[in-house]
């Protein structure tokens, strides 16, 4: 057997037991593939034997309602709609909405944010800088309720992943880990680095959709006060 | 009302879980055991997937505020009614101001790791974004979004005709022994302690761990470490590792995948895990198996059986099967006894 190579040229299908099937798109991780992911996502969502079709990055968990007898019309339907959405005419008019989110960058809300200095060799200024200059897409929703796997961060302020996660962080908090950045919706545990804070309330279970935030949605975040 | 007397720790409502909300980031939360929830909603005449109480922690007592037909389901521990003791896996009626205790005298399960408690017309909190369950890391569903303490009330729901009609004094065959593991998995007779067989699908990683790993993964009595909880089984035993590092990229992931984080040995994916993750997966415990896994309590050890998707499917048929049985019977014996 042979090991998987890093990015493979076709698309990938694997099973989650008899619960769910798992399609992961060729590729480096990407804006365009991940559009033709939120698109199969749609495409999905009403086939027979599917509860829910869950995107995440660059890749599409197929939840069964009913495991299917036979895998193999769905896996040829799945392949079939997957070259469908390269197909569809992209009307240049990217899908979404724009949200501002302003931070408290460093002092309480902020408290790793000198390990990210320490590790990245850049002063407070200059992070917050890079950290608000791109506008960030909303690749796909998980982890905890409400909290959005955001796209689009400078690899400048990558910062590994803490050793000993922190063990209660408090929602709103909004953090670095790897390469990626986003906020944690509620109160729990992360291994991510806290740079700043910011008001927004992420979700609301009584609210249909419970998410503020959807795939294709941009997130820019501004400077609402540095502390020191 | 169903007064909480002694709540123990994570005691919880659950029910099936929240099924359809995973891409807005929510875990399914649900019970551990849903065979034993299945089974005793059933035989309250309940629909199958009614909300009802998991005890992890013994001991556990509850007052009933109102007359009642109850059942204990899922591990068996010592279960008394004012003090006389009561069959699990048994209709009875509760009258009004006695106390169930489970594990009384701090006697602890017999054999298990959670017991239900399931009330005819089930437990009524409100259905947060389509279930009852208790969602703890977002705070909602269940009772307040948390587990219960000392004082809690909480409503039984309206009584169901088909629960009306029945009576007590009659119960089920447990799954454990209507479902043996025999069936799939020859233990050596001599092993001690007991070892839980559960089946497994290998994922989209299992090639990618060496040869040897893979072995290991198949061959190795995994202890259920302390750190096990209702998000997730960390195991001890060797570590697994790959032929080459992968990238990882978190996508959805369901109860029951087996995660390998690097050099680690594997940690299990359980009921309120989050519905998404980006370890190399070595593999998922089959659906049709949780109720097992959710049944071996932490020091114990447990054995992955490789099997098919076919298998996997002939499984959760066996359980169906079960349930369906179940289903049949009770009304008979409801009205047998009536």
């Amino acid at each position: 057997m042979t090991a998987a190579p890093l990015h493979p040229e076709v698309p990938r299908i694997s099973l989650l037991g008899t619960s769910a099937l798992l399609f992961e798109a060729p590729g480096p991780l990407d804006i365009g593939q991940q559009r033709r992911i939120w698109a199969l996502a749609s495409l999905t969502q009403g086939w027979p034997h599917i509860q829910e079709a869950v995107p995440g990055m660059n890749n599409l968990m197929l939840v069964f309602s009913t495991p299917p007898e036979n895998l193999a019309p769905m896996q040829a339907a799945l392949q079939t709609a997957w070259d469908d959405t390269n197909r569809m005419e992209n009307d240049g008019h990217a899908p979404g909405r724009t949200v501002e989110l302003p931070v408290v960058y460093g002092g309480a809300a902020g408290p790793h944010i000198a390990d990210v200095v320490a590790y990245t060799k850049l002063t407070v200024d200059e992070i917050v800088r890079i950290h608000t200059e791109p506008l960030y897409v909303v690749y796909a929703l998980g982890s905890h309720p409400g909290y959005c796997y955001l796209g689009g961060m400078d690899p400048r302020i990558a910062t590994p992943r803490r050793k000993v996660p922190v063990v209660n962080l408090p929602g709103g908090s909004v953090s670095i880990g790897g390469i990626q950045t986003g906020v944690s919706a509620s109160d729990g545990p992360s291994g991510w680095s806290t740079i700043g804070r910011t008001d927004m309330s992420f979700f609301d279970a009584q609210c249909i959709p419970p998410a503020v935030l959807a795939p294709g949605d941009r997130v820019r975040f501004t400077v609402q006060r540095i502390d020191r | 009302m169903i007064e909480i007397v002694s709540a123990g720790a994570l005691c919880t409502v659950q029910d099936f879980g929240r099924m359809a909300y995973r891409r807005y980031g929510v875990g399914t939360a649900g019970a551990m055991d849903q065979l034993a929830l299945a089974a005793g909603n059933l035989l309250m005449g309940n629909p199958l997937d009614a909300a009802g109480l998991e005890i992890p922690v013994l001991p556990f007592a509850v007052r009933f505020q109102d007359d009642l037909s109850i059942t204990v389901t899922g591990a068996d521990c010592r279960i008394e009614l004012d003090g006389k003791p009561l069959l699990p896996w048994w209709k009875h009626r509760a009258r009004a101001g006695q106390v169930l205790t489970l594990g009384s005298d701090g006697c602890g399960f017999a054999s298990g790791a959670r017991s239900y408690l399931l009330v005819a017309g089930g437990v009524d909190v409100p259905e947060v974004l389509g279930s009852r369950s208790t969602q703890l890391r977002g705070r909602f569903g269940g009772h307040q979004g948390r587990a219960l303490i000392n004082g809690d009330l909480l409503k039984a729901g309206v009584l169901t005709s088909a629960s009306k009609l029945s009576c007590e004094g009659y119960g089920l065959v447990p799954p454990v022994v209507a479902l043996p593991a025999s069936a799939y998995y020859q233990a050596n007779p001599t092993a001690t302690p007991q070892v839980t067989a559960v089946r497994v699908l290998p994922a989209a990683e299992y090639g990618a761990f060496d040869d040897v790993s893979i072995q290991l993964f198949w061959q190795t009595d995994w202890k259920i470490t302390a750190q096990s909880d209702r998000y997730g089984y960390r195991l001890a035993g060797p570590a697994l590792s790959m032929k080459t590092a992968l990238e990882t990229r978190s996508h959805g992931v369901v109860p029951g995948v087996i995660q390998v984080p690097p050099g680690g040995p594997p940690i299990i994916q359980m009921r309120d895990a989050q519905p998404s993750g980006g370890y190399p997966k070595m593999g998922t415990v089959i659906e049709a198996d949780l109720w097992r896994l959710a049944q071996a309590p932490a020091g114990s050890r447990i054995r992955f059986v490789e099997t098919t998707y076919t298998g996997a499917l002939e499984a959760s048929r066996c359980a169906s099967d079960y349930l369906r049985k179940v289903d049949h019977l009770v009304p008979l014996f409801g009205a047998l006894n009536a």
